[in-house]
Formats: C-alpha cells, sequence, structure tokens
C-alpha cells in the first residue's frame, strides 16, 4: 500500500505544521493590512512587506467549493475515493484546501459549517498531522 | 506604426496513440511541416521558442531541440504557462519580430504522452501541479481542481450538466471532420450524461484527451513574410492575465484572467468579440470553455451554456467555435494543445480548413489557458 502524501516543511511554513502537530490552527497576520494570510509566506502578499505574526484562529469555516473525487490521481489516494476535496473559508478570512471528513461525500455541499479537526499521517517513521474539515454540528 | 508580425507557417502531426514516437521527434516533424508550409527552409529559422515536455522532461528544451534538429538560431528561449505556453509563445515571438530580433521565429511544442508515459504516471505527472503542502496531501488532481471550479460556477450561474455536455458533443462533431483528429466516433449527449464520474461535477467527456501529438508555427517579420506564398495571417492583438497558480490562492473561483486577457487584445486590435468569425478557445474541460466564454464577452454571465446548448459553437452558429474539436477531441498532447487552437484558427482564416471551413473567415480569436485558470493569453488574428 502507498503511502498518503506528506507535506514537507520550510522555512516559510515550519510554524505553520508545527502548530498542527500541536492540534492548534495559526496563520500569519499582516498589521499593515490587518488582514490573515494564508499560505505561509516570507512576506505579505498584499502589500510586501514583512511584519508579519503567527496568529491562532478559530478552526471553523464554510465550504465554498466542493468536489467528491472518483479518479484517484495517484496510488496512495486509490484507498480513499470516493473523497471529498474542499476549498474552505476559515471565519478569520483565509481559505484553505481540505477533505471533508467523517461524513458521507455525498452530503458536503456549497455553504456548509465545518470545523478544522487534524489528521495524522505516519510516512517512514515521520509523523504529521494536517488539518481536515468535519461536519460542524458533529 | 509597427507592421503586424504574421503566422506564416502551421503544421499538426497526427495526433493520437502514436507508438513509437518520442518528444523530439514530434518537435521535429512539427517543426519541418511548418517551415515547409511558410515556403521556407530551416536555414531562413533565426528564432526559436520551446514549451515543455511532461513525458520526456528536459531542463533546457529549447537547446536540446537545436541540438537535435540540428538549428543554430540566434534567439533561444523556453516558456512554461501551461496551457497558456502556446500563445505565449506566439506573442514573445512577434515581439521579436516586430523589434528586428529576428525575422523567422519557430515556435514548436510537442509531447508523447501516450506511448512515452502510462495513463497512471500522466495522471499523476498532472496532479503535481498542485501545491506540495497545502494541496497534494488532499489529493487533488487537475481534474479536481477544475471540478471545485465548477461547484461553484454552476451554483452561482445556473449552467446545467446538459449544458456542459453539449459542448463536448459540439466539439466531437466538429472533431469528426478533421482527419487527423485523436476521436471522430460521433457522441451523444445520452453518451456524456451517462459517462463515468471523475469528480463531481465533471464526468469523463468532460475532460480533455491526453494524446501524442506536436504542432508549430512560423511567426515571420512583416516585410519577410510579403514574399511568402500562403495568404497572410497577422497578429492583431494579443493580452496576458495572470492571478494566481494554485486554485487554493485564486482570488475568485468565478472571475479569472481570461477577463482581462481578451479584453486587452480586443483593445490592441480594434475589434470586439462580436467581431470575430471563428474562435479557438482552450477547453481542457467542458467548464472551462463555457467560463471563459462568458468572462471573454463572447456571452453574458449565465448565457452561454443554454446558447451551447441550442447550437451556438456549431460550424454554422453564431460563434463557431473550437473547429478541430480542441483538446476534448481532436487532442491534448501538453503545450502542443493549445497550439493546435493557434493553427486551426490560422488554417481558418487562410480558407483550408477543408470540410470544417467557417465560409469567409477574416477574424480569428485564440485563448490559452494555464494551470487552474491561472494564466491566460488572448490572440486576435486577421486575414490580410
Amino acid at each position: 500500500m502507498a503511502d498518503l502524501p506528506l507535506p514537507v516543511a520550510d522555512a516559510d511554513s515550519a510554524p505553520f505544521w508545527d502548530a498542527c502537530d500541536r492540534g492548534e490552527l495559526i496563520v500569519q497576520w499582516c498589521g499593515r493590512c490587518e488582514r490573515h494570510q494564508f499560505y505561509p509566506r516570507s512576506h505579505c502578499h498584499r502589500c510586501h512587506g514583512d511584519g508579519l505574526e503567527w496568529r491562532s484562529v478559530e478552526p471553523a469555516g464554510t465550504v465554498h467549493a466542493c468536489t467528491v473525487v472518483h479518479r484517484a490521481p495517484t496510488v496512495a489516494f486509490r484507498e480513499r475515493v470516493p473523497y471529498v476535496i474542499a476549498l474552505v473559508d476559515l471565519d478569520a478570512g483565509v481559505r484553505m484546501m481540505m477533505n471533508v471528513v467523517r461524513c458521507e461525500p455525498e452530503g458536503v455541499s456549497i455553504g456548509m459549517r465545518v470545523r478544522v479537526v487534524f489528521e495524522e499521517r505516519l510516512v517512514d517513521g515521520e509523523r504529521r498531522r494536517i488539518p481536515q474539515a468535519a461536519p460542524h454540528s458533529g | 506604426m509597427t507592421a503586424h508580425a504574421c503566422l506564416t507557417g502551421v503544421h499538426t502531426t497526427r495526433v493520437g496513440e502514436l507508438p513509437g514516437s518520442t518528444a523530439l521527434g514530434l518537435h521535429a516533424e512539427a517543426a519541418r511541416g511548418a517551415v515547409a508550409d511558410a515556403g521556407l527552409s530551416l536555414a531562413d529559422v533565426d528564432g526559436l521558442l520551446c514549451a515543455y515536455s511532461l513525458a520526456q522532461p528536459h531542463p533546457m528544451l529549447a537547446s536540446a531541440f537545436s541540438e537535435y534538429m540540428g538549428l543554430a538560431p540566434r534567439f533561444s528561449s523556453v516558456v512554461q504557462a501551461g496551457g497558456a505556453s502556446a500563445a505565449i509563445m506566439i506573442v514573445q515571438a512577434a515581439a521579436l519580430v516586430e523589434t528586428g530580433v529576428c525575422r523567422h521565429v519557430l515556435v514548436v511544442t510537442g509531447d508523447n504522452r501516450v506511448s512515452g508515459m502510462s495513463r497512471d504516471r500522466a495522471v499523476a505527472a498532472l496532479a503535481e501541479f498542485g501545491h506540495p503542502q497545502y494541496e497534494r496531501p488532499y489529493g487533488i488532481a487537475i481534474y479536481a481542481a477544475y471540478a471545485l471550479v465548477a461547484s461553484r460556477y454552476l451554483r452561482e450561474y445556473g449552467a446545467t450538466l446538459e449544458h456542459l455536455a453539449a459542448i463536448a458533443v459540439t466539439q466531437r462533431a466538429h472533431a469528426a471532420r478533421h482527419p487527423d483528429a485523436h476521436r471522430r466516433e460521433p457522441l451523444t449527449l445520452e453518451a456524456v450524461m451517462a459517462s463515468r464520474v471523475i469528480s463531481t461535477p465533471l464526468r469523463l467527456f468532460d475532460c480533455c484527451l491526453v494524446s501524442d501529438g506536436g504542432a508549430a508555427v512560423v511567426v515571420s517579420d512583416a516585410h519577410a513574410a510579403a514574399d511568402l506564398p500562403k495568404p497572410r495571417v497577422a497578429l492583431l492583438g494579443s493580452g496576458q492575465g495572470h492571478t494566481h497558480e494554485h486554485i487554493v490562492a485564486a482570488p475568485s473561483l468565478t472571475d479569472f484572467g481570461c477577463r482581462t486577457a481578451a479584453a486587452e487584445a480586443f483593445g490592441r486590435a480594434g475589434l470586439g468579440p462580436a467581431d470575430v468569425d471563428v474562435a479557438e478557445i482552450y477547453d481542457s474541460f467542458t467548464i472551462t470553455l463555457l467560463i471563459e466564454l462568458e468572462s471573454m464577452g463572447f456571452f453574458e454571465k449565465g448565457e452561454a451554456g443554454p446558447a451551447v446548448a441550442a447550437g451556438a459553437l456549431a460550424l454554422d452558429g453564431r460563434l463557431p467555435c473550437n473547429t478541430h474539436g480542441g483538446l476534448l477531441s481532436f487532442g491534448h498532447s501538453g503545450a502542443a494543445g493549445g497550439m493546435f487552437h493557434a493553427v486551426e484558427a490560422v488554417r481558418q482564416l487562410r480558407g483550408e480548413a477543408g470540410d470544417r471551413q467557417v465560409p469567409g473567415a477574416a477574424v480569428g480569436f485564440v485563448h490559452g489557458d494555464g494551470g487552474i485558470l491561472s494564466a491566460h493569453c488572448s490572440l486576435v488574428l486577421g486575414r490580410h
């Protein structure tokens, strides 16, 4: 069985993934724009300033778009089909891609409220937790 | 005022499953064909632009191709912008001849994605376009990213699955009239609707083909073009639009860079969507074409679907579109996929399109889309 892919953290993203491993969702905040940004970068992609700080955000959001994938892109995902990929708009004002888990794929729809849960993946002795979405009321 | 650069030579190889083909061999066949079509020899070519190959990747493809072909161009470069590569290369080539750097620029593409790599490897390679940290862990694929766009677009603007299917059916009918198309057998609306779901709401026939094939265009200085035998086709205007690369970072799922690309191209040409006689527009998925048609001003938002279902894109319709069959039925060979659109536009404007000729076509529109509606380039072409 092929392993599901793990994100490989880099200098921009290490604080984000380390927080995920602790079960915490943090994103960058630009004080000049007064906005959060995702994904993590060395600078703010709006004002191009580098005065970013990390802030913990409420792990809740709304499904902006979703699809049920039936054709696995790689061998590793064959055991997962059908699975849901969603673009989730967090209440903090950033958009993230996640699978919507812990529910029937056909039950996921645009506008659905979700909360962030963390899925543990273990590959070659390396353990990481990645953010996923689950129905909010569940 | 600078005279417009001209597209003087075009060629497409056979497209489909071509056992024994190689990426560079397809480049060479396309290059020889386009140069001969222009009435030139390879010795006349002083500029070269290449894109990329997934099956046989090379970090310096233009240099590798020059070596393989036996060329020593004065200018050589690579453009990598996915499905927008072909159109952007033509714009780059036009700039080279309009500024006097080159007289004849060979723009050449090709890939052997069927015979050179397994279907699973081809699909997996396309998954690698996803962001390695924020998309690939979730099982993203290009079709899934377009499906996300489709889910949002259909909800906001009310197009139906039957509207998308009508695009696939129309283009298959066009491909049936092209002797070199990958898929020419008839396709019905019922067959599209009954095809297996790839990623909701997209079904198998909403998705483009994977093909071996190559295509090339020669872009020439206007004065040099005047001495050549074929009817002249000029690049009257071009424009680009770039908003993101990964769908997770797209500023909108319903408004993309194609809007600004087309507006700029039409503005430079002094023309508008209503002036277009034939349109060859990137159609990696049925939803791609639907969104582009509405974003670029050919139809109002929400109107393209019903119009397509009523025959608007047919050869005798209001906007004959993807007259060769597009990526959905003519074929898709990486960067060559976008070049097929440009070649078809030139053939239509020359009156060389045979059974699929749009009578009297004088203004053509070509559009390429790279990534997930990320990089856009529009061309307005005119018969001189």
